[in-house]
């Protein structure tokens, strides 16, 4: 999508990303100074447009221009101010481009020839702040089908057959929890967005809200038509102003046009839709949490069953669906569900968008194909660790997730490979590790987040963390004993089987997955007396 | 109780009530827009004080405690007036990574304070933060509110450079001449 | 009402519809210890003293909240079970300051008997000896801060049961405790009552009368599930 031109296009233009990323890299300012070259120019420049959009994938090289002339686009990166003269004149034809030489970015390279964009289709593409510019791009058109052509099982049936599993994490299938919700004993439903993507290291959500954020409220319109609610809500984090600023103005815009409210296309249906927003809080991001949070409450999750499909908000069946979930919608009903299902494995349908960070030398937003291998993403398109120096392990998941080891990179991402090796999908954060990096020391990093995310209602995770820490930080200080590894992995197994909720259930991830790949950096964490002779690794 | 009790007596006090009031009435006066309200509250404050929680658990008809519990559940809210100025480290996992720990020493030494400790005198503050959303830019610093990006790929010199342009005080010991 | 069968470590037993496993479990006798749960008050399933086996569930079950089905194979007390309960004792001692010696609840503390029926007479985890107060402003009763597990008992015998609502959790995590109003000396809450519903159901010496000093605190968790069963089964006299 990034290097092709929609049809519709007859002007040139240029389309500077607008998002939370560039925007820490002053795309503000150049956005700014495009606009005053433009008019600066005069009439050769008259036929460019300039607009904002939402992330343009290639974070690193941060603010990020892209030109769309008649005959392709092209990109480029690491701009500022003082370039905006030079962009115009490329885009009204004026110039050779010579300055931006420098700053131009290869699409061609394996960072986005390798993207498939389904959820992020329209992410650098649209203007997220015109509904105009959505609407150009088609959304709301699968909602209008839906409503006027679709009863709400067949809406259903495609979800079902497009093998769609929840991008939040524990990878449900989403066709099911929607028949869960629609096939409750009558009476009111609720629909829920979870934008509070908590994870550190993971952006895909944001910018989907920050970029496109109609075709947000369009899968979560369609969800509620599809289980027959007539009420939603989405929860962002705070700590995403952006987002919130893009999603209220979308929901403005919507209601405007009467494309949320009443009677919606000329249908019985009807759709509210709140924003609520969290005030920092990781466990707000389980869903038992956060219909708390929804409720004006602290966000302590509450024992399962009853699950949200049965016993939710204000006690009636509710939805909770994540932003990638919910933005696959209008994509996988446009198409169907066949042509969603036949994208990625057996078992992991579609398309994943990864955040990837951390030391790799692109940083940014990778869309691809289910069962893509670590190593694809990492090394051929990431481009590995900057100087050409070793990947010593990848980890997903966030503090719920672990560490893959380098060795077995060649692993394909899907829910289940993942989870094989003791980490998980996650919600989609890829952060890569180079080899400088002490593992138990990295675990503790992780605890440390949990211990600081606990809600403190459950008794191992508010305690087991605070010990867990305290025993890591032995082992990160090489005054650890042989007896402190026994209890480090006693301790994390009861935390992991006793705890109330999926983030205390899965708090010792990083400490399991790093000890079971890099256990020789646990025994060198121990005194040397203690630790007996060295095994073979 | 103290708060409530207080508060009715002045005339400017009054006042406040009245913008609490509608505040919570703009939000539907129901308990479940606790958190929105509070939001709103501290926007105005800068923080959640006391009488404010009291006039907005009275407003919403909710106990003192609940609305407390939910104040001090949530690292968003304060509950005590922010400091001055703020010198913020970004600990997400990406500026973990790329070796956010190794800049503590070096803004302990320039402020001559503890990271999460209590602010100094002139009202600075050092404290760790999670993610700020910068992964791209990692490790970042926040110095009241400015972005310093890739703080440790520049160099210290260049650093403490873009630490001064941004406010932050320097109260290192300065260096005996011969010292590297 | 209708009665379903179960079986809970092997006794095949029948009990009412709707009871919970931890009702089951009891009826046959089975010793599962709780600390958050007490009848009379809604079931939280945060202490996790009560997680029991079900067959066929790959995780633990609360036994406190999670409600008796038809054939469920129930099991109370195997290696693993005991094993995880004895580190559930020893993370409470290790994160409050508990020091039974001197302690008003002492011999009446069901913390102590949990100890006892672990069989854990230390704790393995490093005691993290926190700085927590002691709040005394309250002209009948006082709240030890030290001695509090988080159980969260009183916050609902007051608000489900005496409908004030004075306590509630504050803070999150480690730092979680208990407050009074806004954060307050409990003395100076007005809403209070007095009527000391959470020193009757508080499971340690945390909230305690004034008058008692070491091992003279003589709780009455009864009376939460008593003050129920009056006020909705309209149920006043005890056999």
């Amino acid at each position: 999508m990034l290097n092709s031109i929609s049809p519709s296009l007859q002007r040139p233009r240029l389309r500077c990303c607008d998002a939370s990323s560039c925007r820490s890299a002053g795309s503000g300012a150049l956005l700014k100074a495009l606009e005053t070259a433009r008019s600066n120019a005069g009439e050769a420049a008259e036929p460019l447009d300039i607009e904002p959009v939402g992330c343009l994938r290639l974070c690193s090289q941060g603010p990020l221009v892209a030109l769309d002339r008649p005959e392709g686009s092209s990109l480029f990166g690491g701009l500022s101010a003082p370039l905006a003269g030079a962009l115009v004149d490329a885009g009204s034809g004026t110039d050779n481009n010579s300055s931006l030489n420098d700053h131009a970015i290869d699409l061609e390279q394996p960072f986005f020839a390798l993207q498939h964009s389904v959820v992020l289709e329209g992410c650098g593409q649209v203007n997220p702040e015109s509904i105009d510019s959505a609407i150009a791009h088609g959304s709301y058109e699968q909602l209008r089908h839906c409503l006027q052509e679709l009863s709400a099982a067949d809406v259903r049936e495609q979800i079902r057959r497009s093998g769609l599993r929840g991008r939040g994490g524990a990878g449900y299938p989403t066709g099911l929890k929607w028949d869960t919700v629609a096939l409750q004993p009558p009476g009111p439903r609720f629909v829920v967005c979870n934008a509070d993507e908590g994870d550190p290291g993971a952006f895909m959500d944001r910018s989907v809200m920050e970029g496109d954020p109609h075709r947000l409220l369009e899968g979560l319109a369609i969800a509620a038509y599809a289980v027959g609610a007539d009420r939603g809500f989405i929860y962002v984090r705070a700590e995403y102003p952006l987002a919130i600023e893009r999603l209220r103005l979308a929901l403005r815009q919507a209601r405007q046009r009467n494309i949320l409210g009443n009677n919606i296309f000329g249908s019985q249906f009807d759709l509210r839709i709140d924003i609520r927003v969290g005030a920092g809080a990781y466990v707000c991001g389980e869903e038992t949490a956060l219909m708390q949070s929804i409720q004006g409450r602290r966000g302590s999750p509450r024992p399962r069953p009853p699950f949200p499909a049965q016993k939710g908000l204000w006690g009636a069946p509710t939805l909770i669906n994540n932003v990638e979930t919910l933005a696959a919608v209008p994509a996988i009903l446009r198409e169907g569900g066949d042509w969603y299902g036949a994208i990625g494995t057996d078992s992991s349908r579609g398309t994943k968008v990864f955040a990837l960070s951390g030391a790799v030398v692109n940083t940014g937003l990778v869309e691809v194909p289910m069962g893509t291998s670590l190593r694809t993403v990492v090394e051929t398109m990431g481009g590995g660790v900057p100087n050409g120096a070793g990947v010593k392990a990848v980890q997903t998941g966030g503090p719920s997730g672990g560490c893959i080891p380098a060795a077995l990179l060649d692993t394909p991402v899907d829910y289940e490979s993942l989870r094989a090796l003791g980490s998980m999908m996650g919600s989609g954060g890829m952060i890569v590790i180079a080899e400088s990096m002490a593992m138990p020391e990295l675990a503790r990093h992780f605890m440390r987040f949990n211990v600081n995310e606990s809600c403190g209602k459950c008794l191992p995770c508010r305690a087991g963390t605070v010990q867990l820490e305290q025993l890591l930080t032995k082992f990160v200080a090489g005054n650890a004993q042989a007896s402190d590894l026994e209890q480090l992995e006693q301790l994390c197994q009861m935390v992991q089987t006793t705890s109330l909720c999926g983030l205390g259930q899965a708090a010792p991830n990083p400490v399991l997955s790093t000890l079971k790949y890099f256990r020789q950096e646990y025994k060198t964490g121990c005194e040397p007396a203690t630790a007996g002779p060295q095994p073979w690794a | 109780m103290k708060a409530a009790a207080a508060a009715p007596i002045a005339s400017e006090a009054t006042a406040e009530q009245k913008r609490i009031n509608r505040l919570v009435a703009q939000n539907g006066s129901s308990p479940d827009a606790l958190i929105e309200v509070l939001h709103q509250v501290q926007e105005i404050y800068g923080y959640l004080p006391e009488a404010a929680l009291s006039q907005v658990a009275q407003q919403l008809r909710m106990p003192l405690s609940r609305v407390y519990g939910v104040a001090s559940f949530y690292n968003l809210f304060h509950l005590e007036a922010p400091a001055a100025h703020s010198c913020e480290l970004c600990m997400g996992t990406t500026c973990f990574v790329k070796g956010a720990s190794e800049l503590v020493p070096l803004l302990e030494q320039r402020l001559q304070q503890q990271l999460d400790g209590p602010s100094a005198a002139d009202g600075w503050v050092l404290r760790q933060v999670s993610c700020q959303g910068a992964c791209g830019q990692g490790p970042v610093l926040v110095v009241d509110g400015q972005l310093i990006s890739q703080a440790t790929g520049q160099g210290p010199g260049l650093l403490q450079g873009q630490l001064d342009a941004a406010g932050l005080p320097n109260r290192a010991p300065k260096p005996s001449l011969g010292a590297p | 009402m209708g009665v379903i069968t179960l079986r809970v470590n092997g006794v095949e037993l029948a009990v009412p519809a709707g009871s919970s496993v931890l009702t089951a479990t009891r009826q046959a006798g089975a010793q599962v210890p709780v600390l958050c749960h007490l009848d009379g008050l809604n079931p939280i399933a945060a202490c996790r003293l009560c997680l029991v086996e079900i067959e066929g569930s790959q995780k633990l079950q609360p036994a406190c909240s999670t409600e008796a089905s038809e054939g469920m194979v129930v099991k109370t007390d195997s290696d693993q079970l005991q094993h995880l309960r004895r580190m559930a004792v020893e993370l409470l001692f290790s994160e409050g300051n508990h020091v039974c010696a001197f302690c008003v609840a002492s011999g009446a503390c069901e913390l102590q008997n949990v100890a006892v029926a672990v069989g854990m007479d230390h704790s393995r985890f490093p005691y993290q000896y926190p700085h927590r107060p002691v709040d005394a402003s309250h002209h009948l009763f006082s709240i030890d801060h030290n001695r509090c597990i988080l159980c969260s008992r009183c916050v609902r015998v007051c608000d489900e049961i005496e409908g004030a609502h004075v306590w509630d959790v504050a803070n999150r995590g480690g730092e979680s405790r208990i407050v009074a109003g806004l954060n307050q000396p409990w003395g100076e809450v007005e809403s209070c009552t007095s009527c000391g519903k959470c020193v009757d159901v508080c499971p340690t010496g945390a909230i305690f009368h004034k008058e008692d000093t070491t091992a003279e605190k003589h709780p009455h968790a009864e009376r939460a599930q008593r003050l129920r069963q009056a006020r909705e089964q309209h149920q006043w006299h005890h056999p």
